[in-house]
């Protein structure tokens, strides 16, 4: 079993505690332009909770059938947290053992984490945006409203853009951690 | 690892976030026209070339604004107490807000109609609609002053209304709110009996003669809201059309409950054959309580007449008055194209914008191709009435307006724009964005047979950002727009007063040199008037006390009265005697539980003052008449109940 060097495990551990600041900032964001909003409407999905002008998109959402987004829609906010503890916790023993397999395994459970989330949200936003009231006040023939995954995505008035917040860049950050480890374990990356 | 691979390693990153997120999008800003300034600019001295009559939404006003400099000229109060002129408050003004409910010092006044001839305008007079307490407004443009207001009986949100006919000879008033009409018993009953007992009504508002304002006759309709109206004109003349929604006839949570159907109704009223079925008797007389006021010009003195009956037509029960064209979604706007030809239904929650025929309404009703009735009132074709749909236009439809040059400009509020579309083919040209939520558009002379093609206003709903920030409540943005060339051009942004919903706008050459500059002595009726310094003097009948006043540059006469007890209700009568253009005296004195007195050259205004303490109080002009102005001023001496103080008054002594 291929043991990692000192440095690698450092890199290691660094890149799971990074992670915990993961709690403190919205994971990932959807804003809205529209003429009469020239100052955007923002939403911050967190790891457990959504912040932002929800009343607002709610307010304005309730006229094409769309439903109310709220907490309680969420079942995932009630594990994340717990899953993102366990990715650490794993992520720390990795570098405690300094093993290259757990490297690995670390570097796939991440993946397997990032891809479950955004498969998740594209589910949401799918039924969302195509599971509308059939009384709402405004109903356009073939119109849906699924937001974008990631990117921009023009809906009637609006303009919609999706994106990761520093959460979701720090994962990312995290995962790329990871890799710069086993590349410099495989001597790729000399330095 | 060193600080160049940190940094390696930083840019990879970087460049990955850039492919997995894309770049927020660059929200569209405002639009910079380069020689906008130019076209807006009037230089000092100069005048603008068009007098845009502005509704003041829930103000209750009116407004006056000079296009195309966006600048507000005057503010001239219609439904609403005024304390800086004194409408309201006068006694000789009071009777106009008398309502059957008692005296409405408010409304929310929603739309304008300017008198016509021929379908042009004619600059008579300005009509006003009170939303609330139901009524109709006439304000004569050579003083720019409420000369009379006529209240609307069994109507409920007069919101679809004053529009008017192509010469003058009506103005309409029709129910937003359907309501149960009648005697107490048939109007005390559950309001979940909507189907059964509420009624719309559409009343015809003689207005072609000042001073006389009669319902002409009242048309009594299913249980609908009426929104807007318009006229017919030219081959047109004669038909009025209503849009209408809540044809779903729902009585709670309406946003839902009205929006559910897929086509609501432009209502199309032969009023003509209405005439014909009056003329010959056919009406019913029922009786009604609702007031008259009128305001006499030689007096300035208005005064309230209650009626007693109203002669109504429901619309069911005498064929070939009304009929049904459905029209998609809720239809918001219903306006008539310059040519009398074509009416356009602006469904607010519709994805199209449907265009009607005349000619094929006309061809409809002669073969009569319905495709059912409604509550009794024949429902046309959808395909047989329409020439064709502009597929695509943008998202709620509000109100169009005409430029005379075939093409027809539609407010969007949802998307924030106005569209410009050919009327004959169809087809959106143009589109520009507003700031924000557009309500009502104006052409000048839009709504009439010769629209002067120049200039667009877009009156907007929400401010945002548009101007200095004010705490929460901010100046409605209107904004002007070059429509002459094929490009609709933004030229200007400017602040408005109260919440503008529609307003109208005609050339300053047909009414600027009938401006009424002062009012002649010789020709003041009022009861009270003081036509000259000599004939002052002091009336007591008993309680009353009536000053007879005069102010001229720069004292009043008398200026020192004594004799005054507590108790008494003391009236000024002031009568200014300048005869000179833009010389108004105003009079205050302390303690009035009333506004001020500003009264024009000629004209007699009354204070009622009723002293409340024993005491010296002062008097004073308000208005800013000459450089003695501060000088323009007096006492009045009042003692206790029941003391032998004669009353005395002098001036100079």
């Amino acid at each position: 079993m291929k043991t990692l060097t000192r440095s690698n495990r450092i890199l290691l551990a660094a890149s799971s505690l990074l992670m915990v600041v993961a709690y403190f900032v919205p994971f990932w964001k959807i804003e809205m332009w529209a003429p009469q909003y020239p100052e955007w409407l923002h939403m911050k999905i967190w790891l457990y909770q959504i912040t932002g002008d929800i009343d607002i998109i709610n307010g304005l959402n309730h006229y094409i059938g769309m439903k109310h987004i709220k907490v309680e829609m969420f079942p995932e906010f009630k594990v994340m947290p717990y899953i993102l503890a366990a990715l650490i916790g794993f992520g720390m023993i990795s570098a405690v053992a300094g093993q290259r397999w757990l490297a690995w395994t670390f570097l796939l459970l991440l993946v397997a984490a990032g891809t479950a989330g955004l498969v998740d949200f594209y589910l949401w936003g799918y039924d969302y945006g195509h599971n509308l009231d059939p009384t709402a006040a405004i109903v356009v023939p073939g119109m849906v409203y699924q937001p974008p995954l990631i990117g921009t995505k023009e809906l009637l008035n609006f303009i919609a853009y999706s994106a990761p917040d520093w959460g979701g860049w720090i994962l990312a950050t995290s995962g790329m951690g990871v890799i710069v480890v086993l590349l410099r374990d495989y001597r790729i990356l000399k330095f | 690892m060193n600080i160049h691979s940190i940094v390696r390693t930083g840019l990879l990153f970087t460049a990955a976030a850039a492919v997995i997120g894309g770049c927020k999008p660059k929200a569209p800003g405002s639009v910079d026209t380069g020689d906008a300034a130019s076209k807006v600019y009037v230089a000092p001295g100069k005048h603008d070339e068009f007098y845009n009559i502005v509704s003041g939404g829930f103000n209750g006003q009116m407004s006056v604004v000079g296009l195309p400099s966006g600048r507000v000229l005057k503010i001239l109060p219609v439904f609403s107490v005024h304390p800086e002129n004194g409408y309201g408050f006068s006694e000789e003004s009071k009777a106009m807000l008398n309502t059957s409910h008692g005296f409405v010092p408010w409304d929310d006044l929603h739309h304008i109609s300017l008198s016509v001839t021929n379908g042009e305008h004619d600059g008579r007079w300005a009509f006003g609609n009170a939303n609330n307490t139901p009524r109709v407004a006439r304000v004569d443009l050579t003083t720019f002053e409420t000369t009379e207001i006529l209240e609307i009986p069994n109507s409920a949100g007069n919101h679809s209304s004053p529009f008017i006919t192509a010469n003058s000879e009506y103005i309409v008033a029709s129910s937003r709110f359907s309501v149960p009409i009648g005697d107490d018993k048939s109007r005390d009953v559950p309001i979940n009996t909507y189907k059964e007992n509420f009624k719309g009504t559409v009343s015809f508002v003689r207005a072609d003669k000042e001073g006389d304002m009669h319902i002409a006759f009242q048309l009594v309709t299913p249980g609908v809201n009426f929104d807007l109206a318009r006229a017919g004109k030219n081959k047109s003349h004669g038909w009025f059309f209503f849009s209408t929604y809540n044809t779903e006839q729902a009585h709670t949570l309406l946003e839902v409950n009205a929006s559910q159907k897929d086509k609501d109704f432009i209502m199309a009223v032969n009023w003509k054959k209405a005439e014909e079925y009056i003329k010959a008797g056919k009406g019913k007389i029922v009786k009604a309580k609702y007031v008259h006021n009128v305001l006499d010009h030689s007096s300035g003195i208005a005064t309230s007449t209650m009626k007693d009956e109203v002669i109504q037509l429901n619309i069911k029960e005498f064929p070939e008055i009304a009929y049904m064209i459905p029209c998609p979604k809720s239809p918001h706007g219903t306006d008539v194209d310059p040519t009398g030809e074509y009416i356009i239904g602006s469904g607010k929650l519709a994805a199209i914008i449907p265009v009607f025929s005349f000619t094929k309404m006309m061809k409809a009703i002669e073969t009569k191709d319905y495709e059912g009735t409604y509550d009794g009132i024949p429902v046309l074709k959808y395909e047989s009435v329409l020439k064709g749909e502009v597929t695509k236009p943008g998202l709620g439809p509000l109100h169009t307006e005409f430029d005379g040059r075939g093409y027809a400009y539609t407010s969007m509020f949802v998307s924030s724009e106005v569209v410009k579309w050919d009327i004959e083919k169809l087809e959106v040209v143009d589109r520009a964005p507003t700031y924000y939520s557009v309500g009502h558009l104006m052409v000048p002379g839009g709504p009439t047979t010769k629209p002067h093609g120049k200039y667009l206003v877009a009156y907007n709903k929400i401010t945002k950002d548009r101007y200095l920030p004010t705490g929460p409540e901010l100046a409605h943005s209107a904004q002007l727009y070059d429509i002459s060339g094929d490009k609709i051009k933004l030229l200007l942004d400017f602040p408005t007063i109260g919440e503008p919903h529609y307003a109208e706008a005609l050339p300053a050459s047909l009414i600027k040199d009938k401006q009424v500059k002062f009012y002649p002595l010789e020709k003041n009726t009022h009861p009270y008037a003081t036509k000259s310094p000599d004939a002052t003097k002091i009336e007591r009948k008993g309680k009353e006390v009536h000053v007879y006043m005069t102010s001229i540059r720069s004292h009043f006469g008398p200026d020192n009265i004594e004799g005054i007890k507590l108790g008494d209700e003391v009236y000024f009568h002031v009568t200014n005697l300048e005869q000179d253009w833009d010389v108004p005296h105003g009079f205050a004195i302390k303690g009035a539980n009333t506004a001020e007195a500003l009264i024009m050259p000629g004209a007699t205004q009354t204070l009622k003052w009723v002293p409340d303490r024993v005491g010296v109080f002062p008097f004073y002009c308000t208005d800013f008449c000459s450089a003695l102005h501060q000088e323009m001023q007096g006492y009045i001496r009042v003692s206790p109940a029941g003391s032998n103080v004669s009353l005395i008054y002098s001036l100079g002594k």
